[in-house]
Order: C-alpha cells, then structure tokens, then sequence
C-alpha cells in the first residue's frame, strides 16, 4: 500500500454526524475521484474534537490546518486550493468572534489553549473502528505489563497511588474499590463498565465510546487482572447507537486479535466483555439499580451495604467504573502514578471532561485539569456569554447538582469545593446560564426530570418530589403562597436524608441551591407574582404601548383568540389604538415579532 | 394460544432469536429490544408471547416494559418527531418549540394521533448540545431550530424523511 501524501480527519461524533459530516466525507470521495487524486489522499473518520458549536470540523494533515462549520459545497474548494495547490482557504478557518482574529493551528486556538487530554487524548485521532491504529500508539501495552511484570496487587497499588477518583459523580477512589472486590475471596467476579450516561447535557463518556472505545475495553481487562474477574459488561445507554456499534466493532476486533477472551496473550489469563443495552432509565445510572437492570429487572436500587465490590451482580463481586474513569487507566499504567499525581490539585489527581453547553459561545466537550477555576472554563475555554448577555449561573451535577453563580465561579474546580458550595461534579454536564433563564423556572425544569425519573420503590423520592413539584408548579404561574420556601426547604432536606439511593439523596439540591442563591427571584415569583427574567409564561403580560402603536390592525390579526380589540382613541394616520385584553390572552406570542413598530412588549 | 392479529413470520423471527440465546438468565431486557425492533412496539400480546418463551409470570414481563420509558406499549406514527429537551435545548427554548409542534401537529407531547401520521415526543438529551435547540424526525436532525422555524421543519419533513 502507498503511503498517502494528505490525510483527511473528519470529526465524526454525534455533534458533528447531526451537523452533516457525512455529507463533507462523501464530497471528498466524490472530488477526490474526480481530481484523480484518491490515491493520494487518505480520509479518516475520528472520534469528537470536542467543538461541537463549529461543526463539521475538518483537519488535514500534515499541516494540521483545522477546518470549522465545513459543508458540502465547501469540499471541491478544499480539494483544489488546498490538496493540490497547498493554500489554506482563510474563510472555513476558525475565527474569533471578539477579536475576529483567524487561526490556523487548534492548539493556538483559546478553545483548546487551556485544555489538557488525557481521558479524551486518542479522541480525533485514531479510528475508532480500527484497533491497528490502536494498538500503533500502544494500544494494550499497559494490559501487557501487568500481565507480564505487575502482580494484580502491584496494579492495583499504582491506581490507588494516582489518587484517581470515580468520574461518575460521587469521587470515590477508584483503587480502594479495586481493592475491596480483590480481597474478598471468590472464584467469579465481574467488572461492569457504567455507560449508562443519564445526566441531560452530559455527552463525555458517549464521545469516548465512539472515539476510543479500545481504551476502556483495555481498561476493563486491567481490572479484571487487577481483581480476579474473568467477565465484563458495558451497561449502555441505548440512545447512543453510534457509541453501541463502535463499541461493538472494539470488542469483536479485540477479540478476533486475542486481547478479548481465553489466554490473553499466552498467560491464564481469561476475561470477555458483552454488552447490556439501557432502556431509558436515568436512575440506572445509580450502580445497584444498574446491576438489577443487567439482570433483567426493573432498575430499582438495591439497599447497601452490602455494596457491589462485595455483592454485585448475581450475588458476586463486581466492581462497577464509569467510562471516563476507565479511559485514564492504561495512560496511568503506561506513564506511572507519579505523572498522574503531577496533574490536577492536592486530593484531585488528574483531569476532568465537561460537556460545556447552554448559553456559551463555545459549546463543547472540554477536559482539563482540575483545579481550573470555572470563570477560565467558562470565559477562556467558553469563549464568554452568548450575544453579549449577562452571566448567571452555571449548573454542574445535573438533575443531582447545583448552581454556581457570583463570586463562586472562582472557586477551583474539586470535588469538595463543587460540594461546599451546594452543587457537585457529578458526571460533567457543565450548562451556563444567562440573564434570561428563570432560577425558579430552572428548578421546575429538574425537578420534573427527577419526578418522571424516580423508580417509585422508595416514598420519600416518589411522593417527596412530586410534592415539591407541585410547589414550584404553583410559584411559576403566580400561585405561590408565603410559606412555600419554608415547606420547600422542609421537604428538600427530608428527602434527601430519607431516600434509598443516590437520586433521591440529590433530586432536591437544584432546588435548594436555586433558593440560598436566588431568593429574590422566588420571592418575586410568590409576592409580586412577576417573573424577573421574563421565562414563566403565566406571570408575563403582553401589552401594547399606545405611543408606538400605529393602528395597523397586524397584530390583531394574527391573534389566534381575537383577545387585541380597537379602541376609540386615534393613533397615526386616523386610525384606531390596539388594546390586549388580558384576561383573555393566552400569551402565546404571536404578536409580538408581528408588529411593525415594536408596541408590543412583555411585563 | 391467543389468536394472533400479527404475522406470524414476525413471531417466528423473535422465536429464532430467543432460541439462539446462550442462556435465558437476565435475557428479558435484550429480547424486548429484539421484540420491539421486530414489532415496533410491544402490545400484551407480544409480552405474553415473551414471558411464556422466557418461562417466566407475564407481570413481570409487564412490569419491565412498563418501568423503562424506552418500551412503548403503543404503535407509533409515520412520522416520529422528537425534540430534545435535555437542558441545553432547554435553555434555547426547546419547551417552547416543542409547544409549537402540538399545535401545529395537532398531536400531545408523549402520545400519537389518531391518524396515526404523527407521533410526538419529548426526548432525554441526545447529546448534540452544539445544535441545540434540537429536533428529530425519523432519524433526520434539525439543529438550531427557532419557534418560527418550526412549520418549515414540518414542511421539509414531508417531504425528505421516509415515513417509519
């Protein structure tokens, strides 16, 4: 096979898939055949870039130019100016919205200048769908040396001195759980990898799976060394098929190469991996309500102790790793405990991957090493609010976390610190929050996931939130009655002291980290029945304003309800001023973008 | 047996695959999604079908359909519009969007017309936070779709998306 002179790398995760990157490929084989050129240039898929809001991003190597928002119709520009003439097309390089500056290279870019890829570092390069590319950059050398230099107690004493902590959420360290499932003694146990990624605006571990979904399978059979396991499961989302069928592709290339299955590489060592398709449940996320479900029940959690490490799946036990733990396995194993330790804060080794969305320029998957503050996160990384509104807040945790706002956001980014002020890591999903997000509005938001999602199995969580729901309902449509915080307060702390497992312990946090820091806007909800930021439907009001009105009539007919009459006052050109009847407006807005003169305003 | 209203190459081709599983332990959830690709949804009479080849009490079959919200108990639309209200699409207005398409579709968020065109749901994060707001129909994505967008999108639908 010929070298090839240019290589093509096409972002082709989720983001970039759904923003038309398959299109992009399929133009470049087009032009390339048409050019006769095809020889010359290979075209890679690779796993997510990471940003997402400048999708579908294009590189090509070696010069490493870094296409953004590449369509189509831009390929056969591409090919000619840049493939075969070696010119950089300056227009579907990555510009600066601030300083409208235009950049060349990813790694000068401000997205990526402060991130550091340690979980997502293969992400966007290798192909995923081919374990060669894998195995060139030492792929399943780190399950190798253990198999062949480190005793399982020896691998499992390198994790624990890395200071490693589950990427799930809750932070606890991963080698003290390896070793809690080695030392108890039986002859079958299991390692289940938790792909189960629930939190709504979390999409990091699915961007693994798809980008180097090796990597976690290379992890898995270190742990199953590490703790004398001999079966995997990956318990996965289903809503993630392109995660599903990468995964799959692993595994069976895994497999046919011998890394998977009986006497890896030549020693007694055994171990498979299949996977459990999740069904849509969030709480299957909580590790004993996941083992339920891969038994094929109803994913209720169990009560522990005992926990998995010692009872897990069918009785036996199972240590249970989330997808972005797992990732940084075989780097650890590779590079030492002591170069994990060099990352991060004191008590917060290593990395973290968020999933940067909401109301931020830059929305993307984002790792860097912990201890960041999140204004950099936010700000640096973020590329600031979008079109030039106010900061708010920004949620970590989802539905189980809490708000940052104010001076906060120069908190650094840590396990404890997330906790101390009222929110927590939880998975990663990082959404930011603008001037015209509702807190209230916000709260209900979560509130009515946990609600849908509780299991039902304990009454704490099932009736506590819906009762809490309930609440919020009434504030944000101008209800609320003076005692509703207290009660609010009253249940949310109930609650999470009472409930059997880790969704119920957290559903309330949204809505009490929402009232230690926005008070004001509940109590302009319940008093003053006014929405401050303008979100709650039922406490805004449509009015005209008779000194811009002309008369025009437009607005009154696009009403669906006739609710916008005529009056006898004469506005403009002899005609008649337009009044809402607001007893009988259903405030769907259809007015307002209507009117010529922009009379209409919200109150 | 109960007489069936369904073809029986369907049930035929669920009994295959049950009968090519290794072992029946903790084989449920996967038949489900077998049986929900074969039938596209899972009415009593596929459950029953299930428990009895699994050898196990229709309530419990029943009880797993009914607790995970990926199994669907009725027949969805033509066409099946999803729109994503993970909280990034949240903040960009996905609520609203999603209030749109019941009044243009005519149809109730979770449920499906009667004329069986249209179903409308409102989806747990799909992870296309960039192109949030986000809507999809039969497998076709709208990013950053607008309130006023929402008409053309149903437009564009009707007439590029193979209806399911």
């Amino acid at each position: 096979m010929n070298p090839t002179r240019l290589q093509i790398l096409i972002c082709a995760g989720t983001g970039c898939i759904s923003s038309g990157c398959l299109d992009v490929e399929t133009a470049f084989h087009e032009s390339l055949a048409k050019h006769g050129i095809a020889d010359e240039v290979a075209i890679f898929k690779v796993g997510c870039l990471g940003f997402c809001e400048q999708g579908p991003i294009v590189k090509v190597y070696p010069d490493n130019t870094f296409y953004v928002r590449v369509e189509g119709k831009d390929v056969e520009e591409i090919v000619t100016e840049h493939l075969i003439k070696g010119k950089t097309i300056e227009r579907l390089l990555f510009k600066d919205p601030e300083t409208s500056e235009r950049y060349y290279y990813y790694k000068d870019m401000p997205f990526y200048k402060s991130q550091l890829r340690v979980a997502l570092k293969l992400c966007g390069i290798v192909d995923p769908e081919e374990i060669s590319d894998y195995i060139g950059v030492d792929g399943y050398q780190a399950l190798a040396q253990c198999l062949f230099d480190k005793s399982p107690k020896e691998v499992i004493d390198i994790v624990k001195d890395a200071g490693i902590r589950g990427r799930g959420g809750a932070g606890f360290s991963t080698g003290a759980k390896w070793e809690f499932a080695y030392n108890v003694k039986g002859d079958k146990k299991y390692v289940v990898c938790n792909a189960d990624e629930g939190d709504p605006g979390a999409f990091m571990d699915r961007s693994i799976l798809e980008g180097d979904p090796h990597s976690v399978i290379e992890a898995m059979a270190i742990c199953a060394y590490a703790i004398g396991a001999d079966e995997g499961v990956v318990y996965i989302r289903a809503e993630y098929p392109l995660a599903v069928n990468r995964l799959r592709i692993a595994i069976e290339q895994a497999r046919e190469y011998g890394l998977l299955g009986k006497n890896i590489f030549g020693t007694d060592f055994s171990f498979d991996i299949h996977m459990d398709l999740g069904a849509g449940a969030f709480v299957c996320g909580e590790e004993t309500a996941l083992l339920n479900s891969v038994e094929g029940m109803r994913g209720e959690p169990r009560i522990k102790p005992p926990f998995p490490a010692i009872k897990g799946l069918w009785q036996m036990p199972t240590i249970i790793n989330n997808v972005e733990t797992l990732a940084n396995i075989p780097q650890i194993i590779l590079k030492g405990a002591k170069w994990f330790q060099g990352i991060g804060a004191p008590g917060n080794t290593g990395t973290k991957v968020f999933a940067l969305a909401g109301k931020i320029n830059n929305v993307g998957l984002v790792e860097v090493p912990m201890g960041i503050t999140f204004h950099d996160i936010i700000y640096k990384i973020g590329g600031g609010i979008r079109n030039g509104k106010k900061f708010k807040a920004v949620q970590t945790g989802g539905p189980s976390g809490g708000l940052i706002a104010g001076d906060d956001i120069n908190i650094e980014v840590t396990f404890e610190n997330l906790q101390a002020v009222g929110s927590m890591m939880g998975s990663g999903g990082m959404i930011v929050m603008d001037e015209d997000d509702c807190m209230v509005n916000i709260a209900k938001f979560y509130l009515d996931f946990t609600m849908e999602e509780s299991c039902g199995k304990c009454t704490p969580c099932r009736i506590g939130t819906t009762r809490m729901y309930e609440i919020l309902d009434r504030i944000t449509k101008g209800q609320g009655r003076e005692d509703d915080i207290k009660e609010l307060k009253a249940l949310g702390e109930t609650i999470k002291e009472t409930s059997l497992c880790g969704l119920g312990k957290s559903a309330p946090n949204p809505i009490l980290s929402t009232i230690d820091m926005f008070m004001d806007e509940y109590e302009a909800h319940i008093r003053d029945k006014k929405c401050p930021a303008g979100a709650c439907k039922d406490l805004v009001q449509y009015v005209i304003v008779p000194e811009k009105c002309i008369g025009c009539t437009i607005c009154a007919r696009v009403c669906p309800v006739n609710c916008i009459h005529t009056t006898d006052q004469v506005v403009g050109r002899n005609k008649q001023l337009h009044v809402i009847d607001q007893a009988e407006c259903v405030k769907c807005g259809a007015c307002l973008p209507k009117c010529p003169t922009k009379a209409i305003i919200t109150e | 047996m109960a007489q069936t209203s369904y073809d029986k190459t369907l049930f035929d081709k669920l009994d295959a695959h049950i009968d090519s599983l290794p072992t029946k332990q903790g084989a449920l959830i996967p038949v489900l999604h077998k049986a929900q690709d074969i039938f596209g949804y899972l009415p009593f009479e596929v459950q029953n079908h299930i428990a009895h080849k699994l050898e196990i009490p229709s309530s419990k079959v029943y009880g797993v359909v009914s607790f995970y919200s990926f199994f669907t108990m009725t027949k969805k639309g033509k066409y099946r519009v999803n729109v994503c209200m993970g909280t990034p699409c949240f903040v960009r207005g996905a609520d609203k969007i999603l209030a749109k398409f019941e009044t243009a579709l005519g149809v109730k968020s979770g449920t499906t017309g009667e004329d069986g065109e249209y179903s409308l749901d409102a989806l747990r994060c799909v992870g296309a936070c960039g192109l949030a707001p986000v809507v999809i129909v039969n497998g076709k994505v709208y990013g950053r779709i607008a309130e006023a967008d929402v008409d053309n999108v149903i437009k564009d639908f009707l007439a590029e998306v193979e209806p399911a």
